[in-house]
Parts: C-alpha cells; sequence; structure tokens
C-alpha cells in the first residue's frame, strides 16, 4: 500500500511536518516528489497521531509546501548490494558517480543494520600488520578492531590511512583487504588523494567508494557511513573478505547529527550536540568486528579531526568511549618534520594484548612495547625538566633517557610514506633503541629476552 | 486487560491510550511484534511507554496489550555461566535460533525449560517455613550450590517436598499458608527488577574483599559488602580493572553488568572466563559468573535497566548466603539512558540535562549494597558489593554522574589517564584515590595477614605523598639539590610506584598476587629503605645505594610465582642484607685508612 499526501505543514532546514498522515510507521523511509518530478527521500524520526516528523536525507532546497507529494514507502532505507560494488565509486548516498552502470542488486539490506548478539561475536585477536613501527610496535592494530585516528586540521591523517589500506596484511593470508571507503564532507582534493592513490596501486579494484564531498548536502552525511558499513557487512560476511573500512572525517558526521537535532529542537547536551550521540555512534563502530563461523572480519578506522586539538571535545571523547583504542597525532612532531607524527603516549589500541606475543609476532613484543613506551615517557618527562633547568642540571641517567626520546622519535616512530617495515624489523630497531639504556632499567622485560634479543654488542 | 492504542512514537518512547488498568512500571507489550515495554507515565488517558526494543515499524493505532506485572527477573538453577542482554533475554538461545544478529520481537525464557536439576531437600514435611527459609538445594555447577529459599512472602507448613529431578517449572515442595492457601514451590521464582529484596538486617563491613591487585587491597581495599566506583577518561583503564576485579575478587559470586560498552569486551569476558582458574579452587571462573550484556549499541531503555536485572540476581545469590560482587561498566551510559528517556519525556532537565532524580536513582541503587542478615533458616550472613565504573565526559570529574556517585560509595579509584600514558597500570591515582574502609579493615589485615601490615600501608602512603612534594622542589632545582635522605625517599617512592604499585593483567603471575606476597613485596622495600637510611648516617654515597644491583631483584620479585615466593623472598632479603654490609665494610675500610 502506497500512501501520497501533499500536506506538508512546514519546511525547517532537514525537518519536514506532514499532517493528516494516517498508517505511518517510525523510521519508516518516505519519498518526496518534487513539482518537477525529482525525487528526495527521508525517513519518519516521529509519528504523532497524525503528524508525522520527517527528516530529509538530502537537501531541502526545491520543496515546496504545495506542490511537493509525499509517499510513504512501508520499508527502511536499503542498499542494494552485489560483488559489483567493487571497484565502484558513489555519491554520499549510494548513486554511481564514476559513470558505471547502476548496480543490480543480488539483494537489499536495511542500511541501519542490527545490533550483532555479543555472544556470536569472535573476539578478535589476529595480528594485522601495517607496516608502520608505531602502530604495529606499539599499538598493534588487530583483526576486527575499530581504532581511529584522531587528529587535527592540516595533519597528514589521510596519508596515514592511505598507508595503511596499501599496506594492511594479515601474515600468512594471501588475500589482501578490501577497502570500502567513506567520506563525510571532505574538499575534492582529499576524495582525490584517495581514489588516485587506490588507483596508483591497483587497490581501487577491491576498494568500494561512498563520497560526500564538503558542497554535496550535510544531511546525506547521517547516511554515508551506513551505507558503507552495510557494504561492509555484505563483503565480509556473506563474502569471505576481509574489509578494511575507513570513515573520514566523522567530525563532519557529528555536525551533521547536530543540525538535525537542532532543527528538532531538542534539549541539547555538551556544546549542543544531542544527548543520544554517544547511542548514535555506537551504532556505527560497533558494525565492527568477526563473527563465530564467518571467515571475514571488518576492521574499522575511522578519522576524526578534533575542534582544536580538543581531545575532551564530545566528538573525540565519545568517539574514544566507544572505540578500541585511538591513535593521536602530534602538531609538535609534524612540525619537527616526523612522519607519521604520532603522538605517542595519548595512543592505545585496547586489544593489542591479544593480537601480540608467540605464534602472532613475536613472544618478547609485550615486554618490549612496555619497556620503549616507559622509556620514552620518562624521556619526555626528562625533556620537559630540561626545558627549565637546562640540561646541566639534569643526573647522568636522566640525560640517557633524553637522547633516547630523541632517538625513538627519529628512528622509531619516523619511517616513509611507502616504507613497509615488517613485525620484526620493528623489533629490530625497538631492541636497538633499548640497547641505549642501562641494563637494570629493563625492568618491564623478562631477563631471558634480555638474554636473547638485546644486540651482543651491548650486553658485555 | 484492557488492549491501548498507540498514538505517538518518538524512538525508544512510545504514548498510547486506552491502557486503562495500567499501572506505573507495569510491563506492556508493544505492537504486533510484542515488543516489551515498560509504563513510565501515566497522565490521564495517556501511557508513556519505554520499549526495550528498536520501535522501528510502530506506528499510531498499533495495539499496546498490558500485563499487569512489572519487570521482573527469573531467578533459579541455570543462571550461572549465562549471558543476558538488558532485560534478562539468554543471549546464548537467541543465537541459536535467530543467528547472529538480535532481531526484534525475540522471546526466549531466561532459564532453560528443559534442563533437569538434582534438587535435594534440606527441610522436610511438617516443618514450619517462612520466607527466605531454605529448603533444600541444587548442584548448580561445580563451584554453586543453588539454595532454594521460600520465596519472600510466603509461610505456612510444608505439606509436601520432593527430591530428585525437576525442571524449573515442575512443583518441589507445597506450602499449606495461615489461611489454607496452598502455594506450589517450584525451582524458579519471579521478582521484580526496581524493588530490593528484602533481609533481616544490614551489619557494618569489616572483612575484606580480596582482589589480588596490589594498590587496590594494599592502599584502597574494599571491604565485602562496600561499594566503590571507578571514574576515569577513556583509556585510563577502567574496563580493565573492572574485569581484573571480576576475575579475581574473592567473591562466591560474581554478576557483571556491560552496560553499553563495547560488545568485544563482552566477548572477551565470555571466551576467557571459561578458561581462566579461580585461584582457591582450580575451577573455571565462568562457573561462578553471571553476565549481563547490554552493549552500547543494542537498545536503549534495556540499558537503563540491565543495571536493574544485574542487581536483582546478585542479591538473590546473597539472600542464599553468599558473599557476592557486582561489578556494572559503566554507570555512567546507564545514566545517559535515564537521560535520553527523560528528554524524550520532556521533563524538565536538571545538570547537564540528565533529570533530577539522578542523584535518587544512582542512591537506590547502590544501597543495595551491604552486608546483611538473610532473611529466614538457617540464620546465614551474606555480602553485595557493588563496583560502578563511570565514564566523566572528557575526564571531568565534576560532572553529575561522578559527583553523585561520589556521594555515596565509600571506596573511589580515581583513574589518570597521565598514568596510563605512560603505562602505569592499573592508572589508579594514589593521591586522588581514598577508601573509608582502611581503617574498618585494620584488625582484619592485623590478624589475617601480620600485625605490621597496617604500618608498612601508613609508611607507603607517606612516602607517596613525600615524594609527590619533592617532585615540585626537583621539578624547579633539580634532583641533585635535594639531600641525600630525600633522594633516598624519592627512590624509594619510585620502587613503591614502579616495583609495587605497578601491576601487569596480562602478565600470567603478575595478574593476581595474594596477602601473603603483597606483605612480603612491602617488606623487601621496606628492608631496603630501612638499611639505605642507615647506611647515609654511616656516611655512605647516595649514589652506591641507588645503584645496587638488588633493586633489580626487588622490581622483579613480583614476577616470581606464589609456589616459590616464599624461599626467593629469603634469598632476596639476604642479598639485600650482604649488599648493603658489602658497601658498609668497602666505605668503612676506606674510612678506617683515611684516619689512619
Amino acid at each position: 500500500m502506497q500512501r501520497e499526501y501533499t500536506s506538508i505543514a512546514e519546511i525547517a532546514g532537514p525537518i519536514m511536518i506532514v499532517e493528516g498522515v494516517s498508517g505511518a510507521k517510525y523510521d519508516e523511509l518516505v519519498e518526496i516528489e518534487l513539482a518537477g518530478g525529482e525525487i528526495r527521500r527521508g525517513r519518519v524520526l516521529e509519528v504523532d497521531r497524525d503528524k508525522a516528523v520527517i527528516q530529509l536525507f538530502e537537501a531541502a532546497q526545491g520543496l515546496n509546501l504545495r506542490q511537493s507529494r509525499v509517499r510513504f514507502l512501508g520499508k527502511v532505507m536499503e542498499l542494494g548490494v552485489s560483488e559489483d560494488l567493487l571497484g565502484r565509486v558513489f555519491d554520499g548516498a549510494g548513486r554511481p558517480i564514476d559513470g558505471g552502470p547502476p548496480i543490480i542488486p543480488e539483494k537489499k539490506l536495511p542500511i541501519s543494520g542490527e545490533p550483532l548478539n555479543p555472544y556470536s561475536r569472535d573476539y578478535p585477536n589476529e595480528f594485522i600488520q601495517t607496516g608502520i613501527s608505531g602502530i604495529d610496535g606499539l599499538n598493534t592494530l588487530v583483526l576486527g578492531q575499530k581504532l581511529p585516528i584522531f587528529s587535527g586540521a592540516g595533519l597528514p591523517h589521510n596519508q596515514i590511512a592511505a598507508q595503511i589500506a596499501r599496506q594492511a596484511k594479515v601474515l600468512g593470508e594471501a588475500e589482501e583487504f578490501s577497502v570500502v571507503f567513506g567520506a563525510m564532507g571532505i574538499t575534492f582534493e582529499e576524495a582525490n588523494f584517495f581514489i588516485t592513490d587506490l588507483r596508483k596501486t591497483g587497490a581501487l579494484e577491491r576498494a568500494v567508494m561512498f563520497i560526500n564531498l564538503a558542497d554535496d548536502p550535510v544531511i546525506e552525511r547521517i547516511t554515508t557511513p551506513r551505507l558503507v558499513l552495510t557494504c561492509a557487512e555484505y563483503l565480509a560476511f556473506e563474502r569471505d573478505m576481509h574489509v578494511l573500512v575507513i570513515l573520514t572525517d566523522m567530525t563532519n558526521y557529528a555536525e551533521a547529527l547536530r543540525e538535525v537535532s537542532a532543527a528538532r529542537k531538542e534539549v541539547p547536551g555538551r556544546r549542543g550536540y544531542p544527548g543520544y550521540m554517544y547511542t548514535d555512534l555506537s551504532t556505527i563502530y560497533e558494525r565492527a568486528g568477526r563473527i563465530k563461523g564467518k571467515k571475514g572480519s571488518i576492521t574499522q578506522m575511522p578519522i576524526l579531526t578534533m575542534p582544536q586539538d580538543d581531545k575532551t571535545h564530545p566528538i573525540p571523547d565519545l568517539t574514544g568511549y566507544i572505540t578500541e583504542g585511538q591513535l593521536f597525532l602530534s602538531r609538535e612532531l609534524h612540525r619537527k618534520g616526523i612522519y607519521p607524527p604520532f603522538d605517542v603516549l595519548p595512543c592505545l589500541s585496547r586489544l593489542k594484548d591479544k593480537g601480540i606475543g608467540p605464534g602472532k609476532t613475536r613472544e618478547d613484543h609485550a615486554g618490549v612495547l612496555n619497556q620503549l613506551y616507559a622509556a620514552y615517557a620518562r624521556g619526555v618527562d626528562v625533556r620537559e625538566m630540561a626545558a627549565i633547568l637546562g640540561e646541566a642540571a639534569l643526573s647522568k641517567i636522566d640525560r640517557v633517557y633524553m637522547r633516547f626520546a630523541d632517538e625513538f622519535e627519529r628512528r622509531f616512530i619516523q619511517q616513509g610514506e611507502y616504507e613497509d617495515r615488517t613485525i620484526m624489523e620493528t623489533l629490530t630497531i625497538g631492541w636497538e633503541l633499548l640497547s641505549m639504556l642501562p641494563r637494570g632499567e629493563l625492568k618491564r622485560v623478562r631477563d631471558e629476552f634480555i638474554e636473547k634479543y638485546l644486540p651482543k654488542s651491548v650486553r658485555e | 486487560m484492557a488492549i491501548g492504542r498507540i498514538v505517538k512514537v518518538a524512538g525508544p518512547l512510545v504514548v498510547a491510550e486506552g491502557l486503562t488498568d495500567a499501572k506505573m512500571y507495569d510491563v506492556v507489550r508493544v505492537g504486533k511484534e510484542r515488543l516489551v515495554g515498560e509504563v513510565i507515565v501515566l497522565d490521564g488517558d495517556l501511557a508513556s511507554i519505554q520499549v526495550y526494543e528498536e520501535t522501528g515499524g510502530l506506528g499510531p493505532g498499533d495495539p499496546v496489550e498490558g500485563t499487569g506485572e512489572p519487570l521482573s527477573v527469573e531467578l533459579g538453577p541455570g543462571l550461572i555461566g549465562s549471558i543476558y542482554d538488558g532485560i534478562q533475554r539468554p543471549l546464548e538461545a537467541i543465537q541459536q535460533r535467530w543467528g547472529a544478529y538480535i532481531r526484534r520481537g525475540v522471546e526466549a525464557a531466561a532459564l532453560s525449560r528443559t534442563t533437569k536439576w538434582r534438587f535435594t531437600p534440606t527441610a522436610k514435611k511438617g516443618d514450619a517455613v517462612s520466607e527466605g527459609d531454605i529448603i533444600g538445594a541444587v548442584q548448580e555447577t561445580t563451584l554453586v550450590v543453588h539454595k532454594i529459599m521460600v520465596p519472600p512472602g510466603i509461610s505456612g507448613t510444608l505439606e509436601e517436598i520432593r527430591a530428585g529431578e525437576f525442571t524449573v517449572e515442575e512443583t518441589i515442595a507445597i506450602v499449606r499458608g495461615a489461611q489454607g492457601k496452598r502455594h506450589e514451590l517450584k525451582l524458579r521464582q519471579r521478582w521484580p527488577v526496581r524493588k530490593a529484596r528484602p533481609y533481616r538486617e544490614k551489619l557494618p563491613s569489616e572483612e575484606l574483599l580480596t582482589t589480588g591487585q596490589r594498590i587496590v587491597d594494599t592502599l584502597f581495599p574494599i571491604a565485602k559488602g562496600g561499594t566503590a566506583c571507578v571514574p576515569g577518561p577513556f583509556g585510563s583503564g577502567k574496563t580493565v580493572i573492572q574485569h581484573q576485579l571480576a576475575k579475581w575478587a574473592d567473591a562466591d559470586i560474581i554478576v557483571f553488568v556491560g552496560c553499553g560498552e563495547r560488545g568485544n569486551e563482552m566477548t572477551d569476558v565470555l571466551m576467557e572466563f571459561p578458561e581462566l582458574e579461580d585461584p582457591k579452587t582450580g575451577e573455571p571462573l565462568m562457573k561462578r559468573t553471571v553476565l549481563i550484556a547490554n552493549t552500547s549499541n543494542m537498545p536503549v531503555a534495556a540499558r537503563e535497566a540491565s543495571v536493574y536485572t544485574g542487581i536483582t540476581i546478585a542479591e538473590y545469590f546473597r539472600d542464599m548466603g553468599y558473599s557476592v560482587a557486582l561489578m556494572a561498566d559503566s554507570t555512567s551510559r546507564w545514566a545517559e539512558a535515564m537521560r535520553e528517556i527523560s528528554g524524550r519525556l520532556e521533563e524538565m532537565p536538571g545538570e547537564e540535562g540528565y533529570p533530577a532524580y539522578l542523584g535518587s536513582r544512582i542512591a537506590d541503587f547502590y544501597a543495595r549494597a551491604g552486608r546483611v542478615v538473610c532473611l529466614g533458616k538457617p540464620e546465614r550472613q551474606a555480602s553485595l558489593s557493588a563496583i560502578g565504573a563511570v565514564s566523566p565526559p572528557g575526564g571531568d570529574l565534576s560532572e553529575p554522574v561522578t559527583q553523585n556517585t561520589l556521594r555515596l560509595v565509600k571506596v573511589f579509584w580515581g583513574l589518570d589517564d597521565k598514568l596510563a600514558y605512560r603505562r602505569h597500570f592499573p592508572a589508579i591515582n594514589w593521591l586522588m584515590s581514598y577508601s573509608l574502609y582502611s581503617e574498618d579493615l585494620a584488625p582484619y589485615f592485623e590478624q589475617r595477614v601480620g600485625p605490621e601490615w597496617n604500618e608498612l600501608r601508613r609508611e607507603f602512603m607517606k612516602l607517596l605523598q613525600i615524594e609527590a612534594e619533592l617532585e615540585e622542589i626537583v621539578r624547579l632545582v633539580g634532583v641533585e639539590a635535594l639531600s641525600p635522605s630525600d633522594r633516598l625517599k624519592l627512590e624509594v617512592a619510585r620502587s613503591i610506584r614502579e616495583d609495587y604499585l605497578m601491576q601487569s593483567a596480562f602478565d600470567d603471575v603478575d595478574t593476581y598476587t595474594s596477602l601473603k606476597k603483597q606483605f612480603k613485596m612491602m617488606q623487601l622495600i621496606k628492608a631496603f629503605y630501612e638499611m639505605g637510611q642507615r647506611a647515609l648516617e654511616q656516611g655512605i654515597d647516595i649514589h652506591q645505594i641507588i645503584e645496587l644491583p638488588v633493586r633489580e631483584r626487588i622490581a622483579k620479585a613480583k614476577f616470581i610465582p606464589e609456589s616459590e615466593f616464599d624461599a626467593r623472598w629469603q634469598e632476596i632479603l639476604n642479598e639485600i642484607t650482604q649488599s648493603f654490609e658489602q658497601v658498609m665494610a668497602k666505605a668503612g675500610g676506606a674510612y678506617a685508612e683515611r684516619v689512619h
């Protein structure tokens, strides 16, 4: 049954109110036909007796009260999926923009997805080698994890994401990752960077891109990540692929969410963002993981730019509470010319402990990474102290730590944009750095590993 | 029951008219899929209902049916080892029947209807019984004897009691009440989640809930029946601490509520607990654990209920006479769920948009913890400890959930992201945290561990405090400007931090430290400190003391397994003494030479 109405009472920003409606259902998909025959879409946000509040998925431009027709479709928004999605580029609402033919769907899936039963999840514990020491060595990414990059305007988060997309592999498996890429409100240059980079390395064939540019309708940004994840779920759990999902920039997504909330005159939470933003973000981030009995996996790498580099801002804050760790980028290191400029100390991968160790990376990995962290933290402290007191006031051991911190940034963190280090190479660099410290300082590593891996020249 | 009609749907909130006999907090079935909802506001003919499932597809005109019952849980054999969602639907059964995703409108009994349990009566026919009396038991797992109790509100004469194998729905006993009313008792009973289960009397806390976590047991202990909160910004290790406590706390029963948190974390618990051994019994930890999982992407109203579901189950086991510990991770998500529903109800918001009743709800929750004398015979004491994680936005502890919680709980483990950044775990800040039980528990430590325990604890705290003051000075004038005795204090404090308080959850040995081992580890550090002081008095150079190789052995003492600890401890202690003797002998020789 299709029901059509011309009784639009109000349009304000992304919100439209239709009156005299009967049988409208919450969350139902709505089509709006403009006077010229053009079709826009939206969904029911609230029904109150005969009044339906509708959130538009596309711009409201050109809608008018009298001539537009509203149809209630009796279903939720869906994405047509098939393996033909691979290699294609779509806009933020799922329409092809690469000049290719429309997709003939094998089936249609609702884009909001359903919550995964925690009992059905398989725990992510397989090591992904990204070839980047700052990640593999210190904040190891595992298959099925959601690990965001907390960045700031002007920092090279896109280069890092592209490098990960290029280099990520599961050791011992020949198959490479499929990449599903979602862009919300990024510039043409940024989008083009990803497309060109993926094309250059031949990765575009196993990639799907959904791109909402900065000048595309803001409101589409709410749909884009859900299209991305529906596509990823299909490829991972029905086509057995390892999928890497990159979402950029989540800050633009959250802003679109705020716009809808403000238009509905909801009681705002912190900084005007809606009180349900945590729940809303979790319906995106939680769509990562592995399922028992399925071969594929979804690993998520959302990117967000922190307004004024402030990590207590609601967007990074709520994200950090949902994701399994975070990679911070540092403006200071970036200025020093260090790529990738990981702000090492606050970076964290919550799942690393399950993805490293014997049989996965190497037995000494946990000890090495803890020792590197502790030593670098102390080095950074000393460096601050030296800035106040001068180097002369430092004790001998403090000076060693300061030198360690510098070398650590220069040799361990810094690497080339096309440099693909194996985990063994990363650990070797780690041990070389640890050999700068007196042996008594290596409290975090077991003696047996020191015997086995500490470079010989130092031990005598 | 009257059937109402929906007039409005807004997210998890549904308004219905015509539910004429609905009471507050009654459960209703919403729509054709019969989704579970709860009446939270009554206004004239209108009832506002929070729905525990996704409300997509509901619209005005859809039916709403009252059940006349409040939201309740099923209590009986089969709870242990289960994982439930926020309204006690068994996630394992849901997966078996409906696959990996949780569809709407799924229904499954919380306790298996087919499993037979061997019931052994302890009461006999003709006994006078009243509420709370234990009339028999079921060996639920190798770790848990599930006591079968007369449900609250029932008393009379036991007219019949049967031994044998029963499902939870079969009658095991019949009680003839005062007016001749006949009550059929089953292995299972029901209880409304928002109402605390009754007990006879509350008692003060005087026994330690041993956790095996050094900073907790030594510096900020929690008593059995106590309350604690763990606030901290993201990445500071709240969840790891909660997991560690769930693993190692010496409670008989653990109820772990994953409230609005990550799905993978619940999976972690599910996969790890069956593998881990209880340090006391050697049995898998899962055999004493009940899990409630309402992850962040599951419906928000059920998140609000999950905390109540968890604590009701915990109370039920407490009533059997057990010491129960409940972990809720995170109570902030629970409060946010309240805020979301309150916002949809268009209630007048209190601080930061939270409802004005936030404080009283949090108080009601923590008030359900405590050490009690249970109802019924035989007389028994039991405890329910509640530990809640709090996730303050931006790590700002002045926010309403943290502040309301701090007014109620007696232990505060404040997590510090600066400690986490330097990989000092558990990242409990020793200057900020407190435990109001330390004094109450002093006699316990004295009797169970050793008379010097409390002295050592105070000494450690003092050194850490002095360290913080000295650090200030060092930051201004450098470490070389300190007196040798202050430098020694600084070094010993560092040893306390790094060698004692820091504890790896991921190291097989370090993850759990018995009280005895904690005590002895403290003694090692103390011995070093005392001998260092004496050496300084003899004019020994501080650098010689700092560079003594035996310090590395003190540092690594935590990695010595419990079974070898006593012997190795003695070795280290001897080595400390010898090291100092050597240093002093050498210096003494040099001194003697100089004099001559």
